[in-house]
C-alpha cells in the first residue's frame, strides 16, 4: 500500500494547489484513500492532515475504506428518477443486503448512487464497471448481479 | 497572421484529402458516452472485422453525439455520390448485415434504416433532416457534433475551425468585445449574463496575470450537453478559450471538468496537443507573440463547484466553498486573486463562429433579448430522448411534441422541468411559452444550462420537488445557515408530506422557508434551491393538498401513501406475482385468488409489473380509507 501511495505521489511537487490531483492519483492506484496517504500528502505539502482530510471529505469522489471488486452505480439523475430508478436501487439493496454507499462483506460489490451517467434514453440505468444496463425494472436486479459476477 | 493560418488550413485540407479516400464508403459510428453505453465500441469492432474478412475497403469514423440518443447505436453510411443513410438501434449482428447489404452491395435495407440526410435519398426511407426531429432544430453549437471525428483537428479546420481565432488575432481587444456585445450573446451556463460585458470587466483591470476558466463542471443531474460538446467538438471550446485569453490579456486557461467525464477529458487532452502542434495554442501563437497555455483540472464531485467562487477555491486546492459576501467579482479577483474570466462550455464554443460570421448573423437567430440557440438534453417520459439545439424563442410545445415525439406510451403530459435543481416545473398551460432566458424566469422556471425533463401523469410532483431538495441538501456546502439548515428543514417537511405525515400549514411553511433561503443564502446554490418546490406549489398545489389532507398520492408514487392489492375478481391465480415477490408476502394456490399480506409487503412494485396486462389484477390504491383498511388487514372491505 505504502509503495502504491509513493508511486502515485512521485510526480507531484508538493504545491498546495495539488491536493485534489494528489488525492485523485492515490485513489486511482489504491481504490480508496488510506489514512497513511492523507498523512503523506499533508507531509509533502507541509499542511496539517486535518486540512487534507477536510478537503477530501468535501468531495463525493473520494472513498475512505476499501471498495468492492465490482462497483455498482445506480443512476439517479432526474430522468432515471422519474423512470423508476429508486425502485431499482431498492431491489439491488435487497438482493445485496446492503444500503447505498456500502460494500458487501465479501468485498465483491459496492453499491452507490450517481447523478446522470448520460444515458438518459435508456433510463433507468445501472452501470457495473463499464457495462451499462438500461431500461431496468426491479426484478432484473438479480440478473444484473449475475451478469456482473459469475459467482453470484 | 491570416496568411499563416491560410497555410495551416491548406495543409489541413491536403492532409485530410490524403487521409481520407472519398472514393470508398464512409462509415460513421456515434461513439460518445451515450453510444458507447449502448454498445458502440463492439459495433465498431464488428464492422472492422467484417470489412477485413470480406477484404473490402471503407473508412470508419468514430464521431461524437448527433443527439438522437433514442436511436443509439447509430451507424451512418455515405457511399460515393450517395446521401448519408442512417441506421438506428444497431447491434453487432445488425452491423454485419449493414456492411454486407449496403456497404459492400447496394441494398440500403429500408427495414433497418432510420432515414437519410440531404437530398436524393431512396424513396422508401424518410429524409431525417426534413423530419420532425431536425426541421425545428438549428445547429450552431452542435454543428460539428456527430459529424466530424473529434480526434482529428484537420476535420475541425476543414469546417471553418480556428478561422475565428485567426481573425480575432488581427483585431483590437476592444473590438472583439464590441462584436460580442453587438451579438447579444448571453452566457450559456444558466443565468444568461451578457458575455461581452463579462469579458469587458475582465479586460479593464491591470494585472501581471489573468486567467480564463471553462466551467465544464456540469452538475445538473439529468443533463449532458456540455459533455457532448466536449466529446464531439472539443476544438470549438479550445478555440473560444484562446480567443478569450487574447481578448482579456491572459496567458493561462483551465478546463474545470467533472471527473465523471473520462471520455471528454481524453478528447480534450488530445485536442490540446493537436492545437499546440499546429501553433494554434502554446507559445507565439500564429507568430503574433501571444502565448496561451491550457490545463485540465478534474473536479472531484461537488455540485456547488459550478459556482464561480467555489470553482476557484477548488482549483486552488481547497474545499469548494463559495467566498462569503461581500465578495469581489471573479472578473476582478478570481483565481489566485487575479482577474479571471469564467464561462460555460457552450459560451466559449460559440464565440469563434460569432467572430467569423459576425454579430449580425448571431442576432439573426433567436429572439431580441436572447439571441442565438439553446442546447437541451431532452429526457424523461418522452419518446425521443436526446440532445437538441433550437433557436431561442421556439415554443416548449414544439420541442416536446414535435422534436421529442410526444409522451412515452401515449400517456398524458404533466410538466416540463428545466434548469435542474435550480429551476422549476411548468404545466401544460405554459407550453405555449417561448424558450428564452427571460420568459422562463418570469414563469417561475429558468433556462438553466440545458436539462429538460418531461414529466407525465405517473410522476408525483411532490416527489419530484423532494428529489431536487434532497439533491441540493446533500450538495449544500454547509457554509451558510439559510442553505444548510433551510434545505434540511424543507426536505423534512417534504418527506413528511410524501410519507403521510403532512399537516395543515405545511405549504405555507415551505413557502416561508423558501423565501428565507433565497434571501439569505450566499451563493447561487442556496438562492435557487427552493425553486423546484416553489414552482410545483405554484402550479400543482392540488397535489400537495391531496397528500396532506387525504393521504392521497394521485400519481400513485409515494410508497407510504399507496397499498398494493389484488382484485379477487380479476385474479386468475396464475402464481406469477407469488413467485416473483421477493419477501413472500403473497399467498394463494392454484385456482385460489392470491392475496397480499400488507404487513410483509415492502411495496417494491414487482407484483404490479409481473401481473400480465390482460389480467391487471394487481392494483395500487391510495387515500386515507384504503390505507386504514390495509392497516386493519381488511382491504377487501373497502
Amino acid at each position: 500500500m505504502q509503495e502504491q501511495t509513493s508511486k502515485a505521489l512521485s510526480n507531484f511537487e508538493g504545491k498546495p494547489n495539488e491536493v485534489i490531483p494528489m488525492l485523485q492519483a492515490v485513489q486511482d492506484e489504491t481504490g480508496y484513500l488510506p489514512e497513511e496517504a492523507i498523512r503523506d500528502i499533508a507531509d509533502l505539502i507541509g499542511i496539517p492532515e486535518s486540512k487534507v482530510y477536510g478537503t477530501a471529505t468535501f468531495y463525493s469522489q473520494f472513498y475512505f475504506s476499501p471498495r468492492g471488486k465490482h462497483s455498482i452505480k445506480v443512476c439517479l439523475g432526474t430522468a432515471c428518477h422519474v423512470r423508476g430508478g429508486m425502485q431499482v436501487m431498492d431491489a439491488l439493496e435487497r438482493e445485496l443486503g446492503i444500503k447505498a454507499g456500502e460494500t458487501t462483506a465479501d468485498f465483491k460489490f459496492n453499491l452507490e448512487r450517481v447523478n446522470c451517467v448520460g444515458s438518459c434514453a435508456l433510463a433507468p440505468v445501472v452501470m457495473v464497471g463499464d457495462n451499462v444496463f438500461g431500461r431496468l425494472v426491479p426484478k432484473q436486479a438479480k440478473e444484473v448481479l449475475e451478469k456482473s459476477d459469475p459467482e453470484v | 497572421m491570416i496568411q499563416k493560418f491560410d497555410t495551416i488550413e491548406k495543409e489541413a485540407l491536403e492532409a485530410l484529402e490524403k487521409e481520407q479516400n472519398n472514393d470508398i464508403p464512409q462509415i460513421y459510428v456515434g461513439c460518445a458516452t451515450c453510444g458507447n453505453a449502448t454498445g458502440a465500441q463492439s459495433v465498431v469492432q464488428t464492422i472492422k472485422n467484417k470489412l477485413k474478412k470480406e477484404d473490402f475497403k471503407a473508412e470508419i469514423k468514430e464521431v461524437g453525439c448527433i443527439g438522437m440518443c433514442f436511436a443509439e447505436v447509430l451507424v451512418d453510411v455515405i457511399k460515393p455520390g450517395q446521401p448519408r443513410v442512417s441506421y438506428h438501434g444497431v447491434t453487432p449482428e445488425i452491423a454485419e448485415e449493414i456492411v454486407e447489404s449496403y456497404v459492400i452491395n447496394d441494398d440500403h435495407r429500408p427495414d433497418l434504416a432510420l432515414g437519410y440526410f440531404g437530398e436524393g435519398g431512396p424513396e422508401d426511407v424518410e429524409r431525417i433532416d426534413a423530419g420532425d426531429v431536425f426541421k425545428n432544430q438549428q445547429r450552431v453549437i452542435l454543428k460539428n457534433c456527430g459529424v466530424i471525428d473529434p480526434e482529428n483537428i484537420n476535420e475541425y479546420i476543414a469546417r471553418g475551425g480556428y478561422r475565428g481565432l485567426a481573425e480575432a488575432l488581427e483585431m483590437k481587444q476592444e473590438d472583439i468585445i464590441g462584436v460580442l456585445k453587438d451579438s447579444g450573446l448571453r452566457g450559456r451556463g444558466g443565468a444568461g449574463f451578457p458575455a461581452g460585458r463579462k469579458w469587458e470587466s475582465c479586460l479593464k483591470p491591470q494585472a501581471d496575470q489573468k486567467y480564463v476558466i471553462c466551467n465544464a463542471d456540469e452538475g445538473d443531474p439529468g443533463a449532458f450537453m456540455d459533455r457532448s460538446v466536449l466529446e464531439g467538438d472539443p476544438h470549438s471550446v479550445i478555440e473560444g478559450m484562446i480567443i478569450a485569453g487574447y481578448t482579456i490579456g491572459s496567458s493561462k486557461g483551465y478546463f474545470y471538468v467533472r471527473a465523471e467525464y473520462p471520455l471528454a477529458i481524453k478528447r480534450l487532452r488530445r485536442a490540446i496537443a493537436q492545437a499546440k502542434e499546429k501553433n494554434l495554442l502554446g507559445e507565439n501563437i500564429l507568430g503574433t507573440g501571444f502565448n496561451f497555455e491550457l490545463e485540465i483540472f478534474q473536479g472531484a464531485g461537488a455540485f456547488v463547484c459550478g459556482e464561480s467562487t467555489a470553482l476557484v477555491m477548488s482549483i486552488e486546492g481547497n474545499r469548494g466553498w463559495p467566498k462569503p459576501l461581500p465578495r469581489p467579482r471573479t472578473t476582478e479577483e478570481g483565481l489566485w486573486g487575479k482577474p479571471t474570466l469564467l464561462n460555460n462550455v457552450k459560451t466559449f464554443s460559440v464565440v469563434p463562429q460569432i467572430l467569423s460570421k459576425g454579430a449580425e448573423w448571431f442576432r439573426g437567430i433567436g429572439t431580441e433579448g436572447s439571441p442565438g440557440t439553446a442546447v437541451f438534453a431532452l429526457t424523461g417520459k418522452i419518446n425521443r430522448s436526446g440532445l437538441i439545439e433550437v433557436p431561442m424563442g421556439i415554443e416548449l410545445d414544439k420541442i416536446i411534441h414535435e422534436i421529442g415525439g410526444g409522451i412515452l406510451d401515449d400517456r398524458k403530459f404533466k410538466a416540463v422541468q428545466t434548469g435542474g435543481p435550480s429551476g422549476g416545473c411548468l404545466p401544460e398551460d405554459k407550453l405555449h411559452l417561448s424558450v428564452d432566458f427571460d420568459t422562463l424566469l418570469e414563469a417561475g422556471s429558468m433556462m438553466g444550462s440545458g436539462g429538460m425533463v418531461v414529466i407525465d401523469e405517473t410522476t408525483c410532483m411532490v416527489d419530484v420537488a423532494r428529489y431536487f431538495l434532497d439533491f441540493t441538501f446533500e450538495e449544500s456546502c454547509g457554509q451558510c445557515v439559510p442553505c444548510r439548515q433551510g434545505t434540511q428543514q424543507m426536505l423534512e417537511v417534504l418527506n413528511d408530506i410524501c410519507e403521510g405525515r403532512g399537516r395543515e400549514g405545511d405549504i405555507e411553511h415551505l413557502l416561508e422557508l423558501g423565501d428565507a433561503i433565497i434571501k439569505g443564502s450566499i451563493c447561487g446554490l442556496g438562492q435557487t434551491a427552493p425553486n423546484p418546490v416553489l414552482s410545483t406549489i405554484q402550479y400543482f398545489q392540488d397535489e400537495y393538498e391531496a397528500h396532506i389532507k387525504d393521504h392521497t398520492c394521485p400519481a400513485l408514487v409515494c410508497k407510504n401513501l399507496i397499498v398494493y392489492h389484488i382484485d379477487e375478481e380479476k385474479c386468475t391465480a396464475c402464481g406469477r406475482c407469488r413467485k416473483a415477490c421477493p419477501v413472500e408476502a403473497i399467498s394463494g394456490e392454484k385456482k385460489v385468488p392470491h392475496k397480499i399480506d400488507q404487513e410483509l409487503c415492502t411495496k417494491c412494485g414487482i407484483c404490479f409489473q409481473e401481473c400480465p396486462e390482460r389480467f391487471s389484477a394487481v392494483e395500487r390504491l391510495t387515500g386515507k380509507e384504503n390505507l386504514a383498511a390495509a392497516a386493519r388487514g381488511r382491504l377487501t372491505d373497502v
